[in-house]
């Protein structure tokens, strides 16, 4: 007390006030904001001449659309916020960069290779920190349980989906994709980001094990074999009413067309 | 040969039950053959498949709701809470030998059982095979496919799966948008709240007991009433409405109705080994929260799933009841109306033709242009109905917008089915003509001739005498007294009065429109509107009996024409 008693009417007093105060909202605001630190920060953060080459690539393959600061544009959204995640799942699924505008973008051929897509994935990352991409350890299935994806799987993602994940239709030309081609990373990202029409389930509504769960029933579903035999696509009974038709029916009426091509001589009654 | 054989069977029948004399006729009886007649026989061995593999289910399907906890060689769901429904046909399934492959068969037995009723059914129609006297097995048909869809919905679920589950929401939801009763029928059906915990069990003595119960009598009614009546026959030469033309039961049609019912167990066979049909494992156990993309009823139910989503949302509310139009229409109107007109037409074509005669040689379609033209219209409407129910699969794999399909179906559901009413009538007319030019030009052999005078013609020849009487059969009913026409005392007859009587002879011009063929009804095109086509069909009429079998209680010779009839029932059939 007497320090500063002694020290308060020093001619530099007011100035150190003054940095000092500087100081804290300086610090207090660098706590606050984050800025700096990714959300999640499983992945190694990228350096800096990553992200610049990543900026680059943006502007060659994404920014005609999305805008030179990934600020978004009439025909696309922002994509400040998104995180890595988000780029890596439509990058690497392809879907970006996308072919036309539609309701829906669809999967192809990836158009960047790993590198550039966890570049770009970087630079977007960089501009405001969002879901990172997943580890391969946040992915695996080692020690998931099927039984529980299933039930997961049929409660939340089969009425778009379809029960083994073949695919449906959607309102106004959209549609849940087909998930047979989908990495365990691709689905993954797919929960954490909500692509497209599909809902983003968070850590909260589905923790990272029952994520890992879902992923253990979709990959161990589409391998597994159909102990009844062809699979018919796994979309349901229309399928099986086109083979009731087209095939049993059909075979039938030829055995019938065989059965009475050979007529006895005809005889004649009451 | 076949004849030994035959009094070796009746000689034992005969020692043990006196009956030597019946079982002769019974044997002898004959069948006409076409391949068209085979497919009511696809239904009925698929129902006798039906019953076996069924009942071997039975055995280890367990009807009850009960909460269990699976804990079978399925281990993908291994921990998993379910009915005891679901986890018995797990077990059915995968854990009891030949269950999967009896699951299958029954499954394909009773797709292949709907979709043969339905060829058989669209058979007896556009032949004309419902005509008198048949109408009574035409009605009893109606009953036993009515039967036949209740008992594959019932059927489909009783596994608790997760399609199956849904089916029955939707079956609630259908009962509760009945006006006034339908939320007590519901709740009575359910015994409480959906799903409750008896809804298996009533649906398991309904599907195992009472639908197959009464599906087996009227089979047997079915079956009986043909027996007694005799089967129709395709037009040929030598058939008649007085006679049959076939092959006697004994030995050609026994053994070729045997070989057919292998057929129809290979075909489930194979189906059942190298197709699979309704995974339940990968359904899922049914949850009241859950749903998949693509739940579809099996097929002979996708009509009215088709009519459901086609709907546009209408609903009143009218002092505090709901009255869900938007349910309740489509769940009603389409197929009631389908099969209520379909139970009438039979007594409807009689009032509008006039005609009461009795009919054992079928139509060809294309001689009745105006009921093939509405067999095809209902069968389009229905198709469009049909292809809605699969709408989202269509949508998926065409990649058409979802509500893009609605829509072209809620257009096409009344504009295609007037084209194709178009259609078919030209198509059938054009057929006919080509028919009439055949009998009046003969066939065209492709040989060029030159006249001595220059001229080119080209040779034709007559058909045959079989093709002849295949193509100009008289099809066509008698003419209609004109309305408001007074017999010879000035009476005008009954039901040809007034406005009835007008609207009547309107419909008899459309439906019995048709090209003349010099074997038809002498009368004029259709319009029956004087008495002189009812006089000239007494000639054509009476030559039947004349050349043919007067009491029509006689069996005829191999081979024979009508000169042959009257021979004694103990020709041998076979030289």
């Amino acid at each position: 007390m007497r320090w500063i008693t002694a020290r308060r009417r020093h001619p530099a007093a007011g100035y150190a006030i003054v940095l000092l105060t500087l100081v804290a909202i300086g610090l207090g605001y660098a706590a606050l904001t984050g800025a700096g630190s990714p959300a999640s920060a499983s992945a190694p953060a990228p350096g800096q001449q990553q992200i610049a080459r990543g900026q680059e690539i943006f502007a060659r393959n994404c920014a005609s659309c999305h805008g030179l600061e990934a600020q978004g544009t009439a025909v696309a959204p922002s994509l400040i916020g998104v995180g890595a995640a988000a780029v890596d799942f439509q990058v690497s699924t392809g879907r970006m960069p996308a072919a036309e505008q539609g309701p829906e973008n669809v999967r192809k051929p990836p158009v960047l290779d790993t590198s550039q897509t966890l570049e770009v994935a970087g630079y977007i990352a960089s501009l405001a920190g969002g879901p990172a991409i997943p580890s391969p350890e946040q992915v695996s299935t080692a020690g998931a349980d099927v039984a529980v994806g299933q039930e997961l799987f049929i409660a939340n993602c089969a009425q778009c989906h379809n029960f083994v994940g073949a695919g449906g239709a959607l309102t106004y030309g959209k549609f849940a994709p087909a998930l047979t081609q989908a990495t365990p990373t691709q689905i993954y990202e797919a929960m954490l980001t909500g692509p497209e029409a599909m809902p983003v389930f968070n850590d909260t509504t589905m923790t990272p094990m029952n994520k890992r769960d879902i992923i253990a029933y979709v990959t161990a579903t589409r391998t597994e074999a159909n102990p009844g035999g062809f699979s018919l696509g796994r979309i349901g009974p229309v399928t099986e009413g086109l083979v009731a038709f087209l095939g049993l029916l059909l075979f039938m009426v030829v055995a019938a067309l065989w059965i009475t091509a050979k007529q006895g001589k005809p005889r004649e009654h009451e | 040969m076949a004849n030994r054989a035959l009094d070796g069977v009746g000689g034992f029948l005969d020692d043990r039950f006196r009956g030597a004399k019946s079982f002769r006729t019974l044997f002898k009886k004959i069948f006409p053959d076409h391949w068209t007649f085979l497919l009511g026989e696809i239904a009925l061995y698929c129902f006798i498949i039906l019953l076996l593999t069924g009942t071997f289910l039975t055995f280890f399907f367990q009807p009850s709701m009960t909460d269990v906890i699976y804990h079978g060689s399925y281990t993908h769901l291994d921990g998993i809470r379910m009915s005891e429904a679901y986890a018995s046909t797990l077990n059915i399934s995968f854990d009891v030998r030949g269950g999967l492959l009896m699951r299958q068969i029954h499954h394909w037995a009773a797709d292949l059982f709907m979709a043969a009723i339905f060829a058989h059914m669209l058979r007896i129609f556009f032949t004309g095979a419902y005509r008198k006297p048949r109408e009574v097995n035409w009605l009893i048909g109606i009953v036993l496919l009515t039967l036949g869809m209740l008992e594959g919905l019932f059927g489909y679920s009783l596994p608790d799966d997760l399609l199956s589950g849904a089916g029955l929401r939707i079956l609630e939801g259908v009962m509760q948008s009945i006006p006034i009763v339908g939320t007590y029928l519901a709740f009575f059906l359910f015994g409480g709240a959906f799903p409750g915990h008896l809804i298996i069990p009533r649906l398991y003595i309904l599907h195992v007991l009472l639908i197959p119960g009464l599906i087996l009598a009227l089979i047997t009614a079915h079956l009986f009433i043909m027996f007694h009546q005799k089967h129709t026959q395709m037009p040929g030469k030598g058939r008649t409405d007085k006679n049959v033309v076939g092959a006697p039961l004994y030995p050609y049609f026994m053994a070729k109705t045997g070989a057919f019912f292998f057929f129809t167990f290979a075909a489930l066979a194979l189906a059942s080994t190298f197709a699979q049909i309704n995974p339940v494992w990968l359904y899922g156990p049914y949850t009241p929260v859950a749903m998949s993309a693509g739940s579809q009823p099996d097929f002979y139910m996708g009509m009215l799933e088709g009519a459901l989503r086609v709907m546009v949302p209408w609903e009143w509310n009218v002092a505090g009841h709901t009255f869900s139009f938007n349910v309740f229409l489509p769940a009603l109107l389409p197929l009631g109306i389908i099969f209520t007109a379909a139970a009438l037409w039979p007594f409807i074509e009689q009032w509008i033709t006039g005609d009461k005669r009795e009919h054992h040689v079928n139509d060809r379609p294309r001689n009745a242009p105006t009921r093939t033209a509405l067999g095809m219209a209902v069968i389009t409407f229905y198709g469009v109905l049909w292809l809605e129910g699969a709408n989202d699969i269509i949508a998926d794999h065409l990649n058409i917008a979802l509500y893009t399909t609605t829509r072209i179906a809620q257009v096409s559901m009344f504009v295609a089915p007037v084209l194709a009413y178009i259609i078919t009538k030209r198509i059938c007319l054009g057929l006919q003509r080509k028919d009439l030019h055949l009998l009046e030009h003969g066939v065209e052999t492709g040989i060029i001739r030159q006249m001595p005078s220059g001229e080119f013609i080209e040779i034709t020849r007559p058909v045959s005498e079989e093709e002849q009487a295949k193509l100009a059969f008289p099809a066509r009913p008698p003419g209609l007294p004109a309305p408001d026409s007074a017999d010879e005392n000035g009476i005008p007859a009954p039901g040809t009065r007034g406005a009835i009587g007008k609207v009547r002879a309107r419909l008899n011009t459309i439906l019995t429109e048709s090209v003349e063929l010099p074997g038809s009804n002498g009368h004029t095109n259709g319009h029956g509107a004087d008495g002189s086509g009812q006089a000239q069909d007494e000639p054509e009429h009476a030559a039947v009996p004349a050349g043919g079998v007067p009491d029509g209680s006689q069996e005829i010779a191999p081979g024979a024409g009508q000169a042959d009839s009257g021979s004694s029932g103990d020709d041998a059939p076979d030289q």
